[in-house]
């Protein structure tokens, strides 16, 4: 597509961050193609990337509409992650009583497989979206509480000794001095978290829904339809790419200072 | 009582006075003082004894150094006359009032500047007065007069990083004085400033003491530095540290860098140093 311009400008385009990860993808389906071809690998097996563009051109409006629910599973079993995550993590980190207790807990309930209890839910909530953010907010929990402690863990003393020596209030100190020091660490987390989220709200459409991108792929793996089921995946990674990139945004608002974002004005710039 | 230790004379330099716990009898009711001040960490593997039993007066307006080998508690024992830190045994008075917690009236500078990566320069030096929750309007004139008196006019809106170690310490000399304590606590505060920068600090640092009354107490691991400074010098022993002696400084009020070549300095700086050969080296 960029064969018709100047030589000056195309390698100015493929330099445009943005744009690496598309021309990645490209790469990619065009080998995936090749693959089918060359190796004659049947169509029940792995579809050709032109029919789940067929499909999800034809399917779009079905596939928008059952991407919804998912989004609206995933973003209620985030934010509960987030609510609930960044105050344990506060706790753990503050009270050497509470780590002992709750901690080795929170890693030992990790090793539980969400996908194995996610039949719970439904036995417990019923079929509608309840379960799903329950397995959403399972999968996200972990990773904001296990970088939000490490931020909170990781501030230095002496800066809040200093803060200390000031006279400020214990709930001033934190805030001035704690809280932010954290929010790097905790944004590292809230960005696993939420591609985690996604993939527990299709954890809890699996085992029982009868809505949402989980729901599509169930289906289509009953009927062979490997086109709509490659099409859902192309859904949930958008979904997933999406959310990552507004938690990214979100983290550029609230820590303009932070390293990682610095590197990024040098780059831009 | 204090009178009494400043008569030595200026050409009796070999008279410097070695004052002993029980000599500098202390006035109760002003400057900082220390009575059987010791403290022991206690960590997983066992206690660490950090610090003899201290008994020592510091006086009003006094610039106060200590200097020591590295480990012998120093750090420890400005943390605990801020009140940060409990002690193991022992009571600590400020003007007369047991410290049990941090009390307020003191700006510290530590030897990392701890600048507030998230704040900008003017806001940084702020500090403290956000943490005492007072009007910033009425400090802002101050926090931008000492930033000038720094050198670092124009920074005000820089964030940290903008800044080369030896600004940002300079900057976190602005803190602690912004919101004008009557104490002063620097913990080697000058450890990361080049040679010249260095000496410009002293000269500095030595004229607002002078002007403004202030008590300093100051931590430094070089001895010029120390005498340069100071009204008295406490040199402490190795690890538990204790005191080995107490120096007072008969240079005058008004120093410039010429002290330095004044035959009391220079009998001075090599007294304290032989404190250290005899022992290990400092630092
Ligand atoms: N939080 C702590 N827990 C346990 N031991 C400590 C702690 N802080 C300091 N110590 C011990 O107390 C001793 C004195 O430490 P301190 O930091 O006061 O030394 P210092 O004189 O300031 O040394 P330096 O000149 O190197 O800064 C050290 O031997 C150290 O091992
Ligand atoms: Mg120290």
């Amino acid at each position: 597509m960029s064969e018709k311009k100047a030589p000056g400008s195309v390698s100015k385009l493929l330099n445009a961050s943005w744009l690496r990860p598309f021309v990645l993808l490209v790469m990619i389906v065009v080998g995936w193609d090749l693959a089918i071809r060359i190796f004659n690998i049947p169509a029940y097996q792995i579809p050709a990337p032109g029919d789940v563009v067929k499909v999800l051109y034809t399917d779009w409006p079905e596939l928008l509409a059952q991407s919804g629910p998912t989004t609206y599973a995933t973003l209620l079993g985030f934010l509960a992650s987030a609510v609930f995550g960044i105050p344990i993590a506060m706790l753990i980190a503050g009270s050497r009583t509470v780590e002992s207790y709750v901690y080795p807990l929170l890693v030992f309930s990790q090793s539980i497989p969400k996908v194995a209890i996610a039949p719970l839910f439904v036995v417990w909530f019923g079929f509608g979206i309840v379960p799903k953010i329950i397995a959403a907010f399972l999968l996200g929990f972990f990773p904001v509480v296990v970088s939000a402690v490490q931020g909170f863990k990781s501030v230095d003393p002496d800066m809040v000794d200093l803060a200390r020596a000031m006279k400020g209030s214990r709930f001033r100190v934190f805030c001035a001095v704690n809280l932010p020091h954290a929010l790097p660490a905790i944004f590292s987390g809230l960005k696993v978290s939420v591609t985690l989220a996604v993939v527990g709200a299709v954890v809890g459409e699996f085992v029982g829904s009868n809505s949402g991108i989980g729901y599509v792929l169930q289906r289509s793996i009953g009927t062979f339809d490997l086109p709509t089921m490659f099409a859902a995946l192309v859904i949930l990674a958008l979904l997933g790419v999406i959310l990552f990139w507004l938690v990214d945004r979100i983290e550029r608002f609230a820590i303009p200072w932070h390293v990682s974002q610095r590197a990024d004005v040098f780059v831009g710039s | 009582m204090t009178a009494a230790m400043r008569t030595m004379s200026v050409d009796q330099p070999s008279a410097h006075l070695r004052v002993v716990s029980e000599q500098s009898a202390p006035s109760t009711t002003s400057g900082i003082n220390l009575s059987g001040v010791s403290k022991t960490y206690g960590t997983g593997d066992g206690k660490v004894p950090s610090l003899r039993p201290l008994d020592f007066h510091i006086n009003d307006g006094e610039f106060f150094v200590v200097v020591g080998p590295s480990g012998c508690g120093k750090s420890t024992l400005l943390k605990m006359i801020s009140g940060l830190l409990p002690p193991t045994t022992g009571e600590i008075h400020v003007d007369g009032n047991k410290v049990t917690e941090p009390h307020g009236d003191v700006g510290i500078v530590f030897q990392n500047a701890l600048l507030l990566p998230w704040r900008n320069i003017i806001n940084n030096v702020l500090m403290p007065i956000d943490m005492k929750n007072l009007p910033r309007a009425d400090y802002m004139d101050r926090a931008k007069q000492l930033l000038k008196m720094v050198g670092l006019e124009g920074f005000e809106k820089k964030l940290p990083w903008q800044l080369s170690g030896g600004m940002q310490q300079r900057a976190s000399i602005c803190r602690a004085l912004v919101h004008d304590p009557k104490i002063m606590m620097m913990d080697e505060p000058f450890g990361a400033l080049d040679a010249m920068t260095r000496e410009k600090m002293n000269v500095e640092l030595s004229r607002i003491q002078r002007t403004t009354g202030k008590t300093i107490l100051l931590i430094t691991h070089s001895i010029p530095e120390a005498v340069f400074l100071a009204d008295k010098v406490l040199v402490m022993t190795e690890r538990p540290g204790g005191i080995a002696a107490i120096y007072d400084v008969p240079l005058g009020r008004e120093r410039t860098l010429d002290a330095m070549a004044n035959p009391i300095f220079i009998d001075l700086v090599a007294r304290i140093r032989k404190h250290f050969m005899t022992n290990s080296a400092l630092d």
